[in-house]
């Protein structure tokens, strides 16, 4: 590609052509102020913050937007430029009700941020509340609109890399603001939960419905006994809450803090990730044999499974049968563990800490109650747990390394991997393979559906088998992959779906921000997990195997189909 | 409950223009009176375009409209010059005429009263639209005639 060479403040600077002059200034160590841009999307010039002076040229420009050319002498630091950013940051802040310290930001706000890096300490404009009022409708996700800086940020998202396009701009000029068609409220339109606005939101006007007084209470209440289990992804980002770098492996304090809040047994959902492999690899098998439905589509995602019931409903016969390891772990606990611990499930209490917001509404579904139990009566995300820890004085980087608790904290590597987009698909081919072959699999490491690409391929050489696989994480790209099947192009066996960017390390409960360095850092923490566990396939997971002996009998048995399996329903792409 | 098919029919006489959007909603519009949530969930299904992206566009521009509207619309200039030319004593009649604030429709459903920004005609300040006519130099007392004479023909031709 060809390079451009450009003066930024009398500093000479070159960057491949196509390079924003925000990213450009980035080189000769200038942070231009942005609110509207996000490295995950395309610059819409909304906030006017970084605008820049860009010598014969009238007008100033957003540098987000500006592409960096031959010659060019952009100046970022002059008196037009500084009193320009001023007002438009005091314009947005007039219109923001500056209760920091109720918000669930306050501590992770970009507004604040940028306001302190631009110097603002007084506001030149009287405060005039924001359109629209607050949706609490949805089970996953809380929209604030008065706090709605108009970023667009989280309709992009939802747009572009979700394709599901729950959220649009409503109305024009001032009365411009963010809402669902009709004002309907997000639980009550084709939203999938998967909170990928919440973690692109500048402020603090999208959140998870929060779960933590309900977990607070279960802990208080003598009569309970209460479980937690902790989603793979959750290991490799939490300590970005307590301002660890990005790619901060931290299972074992995790389980120590967790333990410190309470809890009386701090237990894994990577067992249940182990349990889903076995099942699942065994429903692909069979379906392979038997000329079942094929491709198959992995089950694990509650986002994805929400867009498919929404978007794709004639490819739900494509869907494994298989819960997810949150809902596996839940019908687990209340039936399995129960009988071993000797507690009657009635007084067991499951606790998720999900990197997820579909999880909140995965675990209210109807469908998720085939014990005669809720399987998951709470669901934290990654910053709620982490909020639970502050608030009672825990620093997560401070506190001793812990283990899990046998018999439901027993996992492999091919568990842990289940939060990278890929790791399903890799951890079930590490089992199907010797289960096809009978013969050991040396190199468990399939590196051939790794990676951050939106779309990728395999074929898997199962000793004269040969598995086709293909992997999307983006709801965009799943939908491409759907677009596939429809058409009937689509020769797969086996399709991972991941409805995250990433996969869950880049799920909508994860610290926030995100981007693809962070997400690609957290991605690696979970391989080294992997790396660092002796036992590296499902199989061989000796508290899945004794599960199968005294309590499930083998792989999609009658029980297991009772209590680990489930069906999704149609819905449509305008209604809840 | 309307029927929709007439939707198809106009999304189907636009199949070989490019972005034609808003031209099904004005058609659809000019059919239904407004673009209500049953109407463009419908264009959105046979469009195969995002319900959010259409219903910003139909909040975007003034001229469309996702709630009933009165028989006759009302458009009373509010910008600079007809406000000095006494646009706001010429509004507070018609308001005070037709019971209803800015942005309200008359009980009866005769009328919806609403503002908009400069027709250009300010030599004729103060000015307000009717419908699809124009009526430039009132005075509270002529703007009220005018909207009088609008009822009457409606009641006669009724």
């Amino acid at each position: 590609m060809d390079n451009v060479t450009l003066t930024i403040d009398g500093r000479k600077v070159t960057v491949p052509a196509g390079t924003s002059v925000l990213d450009a200034a980035e080189q000769v160590q200038v942070n231009i102020p942005r609110l509207c841009h996000h490295p995950d999307l395309p610059p819409v010039s909304a906030c006017r913050l970084c605008v820049v002076e860009i010598k014969g040229d009238r007008l100033l420009r957003t540098a987000c937007s500006w592409k960096a050319s031959e010659g060019m002498e952009v100046t970022t630091n002059s008196k037009v430029v500084r009193e320009s950013r001023k007002i438009a940051m005091e314009l947005l802040l007039s219109r923001h009700p500056m209760r920091c310290t109720e918000c669930v930001r306050n501590g992770s706000c970009e507004l604040r941020a940028v306001a302190d890096q631009l110097g603002i300490r007084e506001i030149s404009f009287e405060y005039r509340e924001r359109k629209g009022s607050l949706d609490t409708s949805s089970l996953a996700v809380v929209r604030d609109p008065s706090k709605c800086i108009l970023c667009r940020r989280c309709v992009q998202t939802c747009t572009m890399v979700q394709s599901v396009s729950a959220l649009g701009m409503e109305s024009r000029g001032y009365d411009v603001w963010v809402d669902t068609p009709f004002g309907k409220g997000l639980g009550d339109v084709a939203c999938v939960a998967c909170g990928q606005c919440i973690d692109r939101c500048p402020v603090g006007a999208l959140y998870e419905n929060s779960h933590i007084q309900r977990v607070w209470d279960a802990l208080d209440n003598p009569n309970l006994h209460v479980v937690v289990q902790t989603a793979p992804a959750v290991r490799a980002a939490i300590g970005e809450e307590f301002g660890m770098p990005a790619g901060s492996l931290v299972t074992d304090k995790l389980v120590a803090g967790l333990r410190r809040l309470g809890f009386d047994k701090v237990f894994d959902t990577d067992f249940t990730a182990d349990l889903t492999i076995l099942e699942e690899g065994y429903e692909l098998l069979g379906r392979i044999k038997n000329g079942g439905t094929l491709p198959l589509l992995t089950s694990c995602s509650p986002g994805w499974i929400n867009f498919i019931e929404h978007f794709y409903p004639q490819l739900l016969p494509h869907v494994s049968s298989c819960k997810s390891p949150q809902q596996m772990f839940g019908a687990l606990a209340k039936t399995y563990y129960a009988e071993k611990s000797g507690v009657n499930p009635e007084n067991i209490y499951v606790v998720s800490i999900m990197p997820c917001t579909a999880k909140k509404y995965e675990s209210d579904r109807a469908e998720m109650s085939s014990s005669g139990f809720r399987d998951v009566d709470a669901v934290l995300t990654t910053r709620e747990a982490a909020t639970m820890m502050k608030q009672i004085g825990i620093n997560l980087p401070d506190l001793p390394n812990e283990d899990y608790d046998a018999p439901l904290g027993i996992s492999t590597g091919a568990a842990v991997i289940f939060g990278n987009t890929g790791g399903v698909m890799e951890a079930a081919l590490r089992t199907v393979y010797e289960v096809v072959t009978k013969k050991p699999l040396d190199n468990v490491e399939i590196k051939a559906v790794r990676g951050m690409e939106g779309v990728r391929e395999a074929e898997v050489d199962l000793d004269g088998l040969k598995v086709r696989a293909a992997v999307a994480n983006g709801l965009a790209n799943a939908r491409q992959l759907m677009e596939k099947i429809v058409a009937g192009e689509a020769n797969y066996h086996f399709i991972e779906i991941m409805a995250c960017p990433g996969g869950c390390i880049g799920g909508g409960g994860q610290p926030v921000p995100t981007s693809l360095e962070i997400r690609k850092k957290r991605a690696e923490a979970i391989y080294k997990a992997d790396r660092g566990i002796k036992i590296r396939k499902s199989h061989e997971n000796p508290a899945v195997q004794q599960l199968y002996k005294e309590f499930l009998g083998e792989p999609n048995s009658h029980k297991a189909h009772d209590l680990l399996h489930t069906h999704y329903k149609e819905k449509t792409p305008y209604t809840a | 409950m309307p029927d929709l098919n007439k939707i198809d029919k106009i999304i189907k006489s636009y199949e070989n223009t490019r972005t034609p959007l808003i031209y099904i909603l004005k058609d659809v519009q000019k059919e239904y009176g407004l673009l209500s949530d049953e109407i463009l969930t419908r264009v959105a299904k046979k469009t195969a375009i995002p319900l959010s992206e259409i219903y910003g566009v139909a909040t975007f521009y003034s001229l469309f409209t996702t709630t009933a509207k009165g028989k006759h619309i009302v458009r009373c200039c509010n910008n600079a010059p007809c406000h000095v030319k006494g646009s706001k004593e010429v509004l507070d009649h018609i308001k005070s005429y037709l019971g209803v604030e800015t942005g309200e429709t008359t009980a009866d459903g005769s009328f919806t009263l609403e503002f908009t920004s400069c027709l250009g005609l300010c030599a004729v300040a103060p000015v307000m639209m009717v419908d699809n006519e124009v009526y430039g130099n009132l005075t509270p007392e002529k703007a009220v005639a005018i909207l009088k004479d609008y009822k009457m023909k409606g009641t006669s031709n009724a």
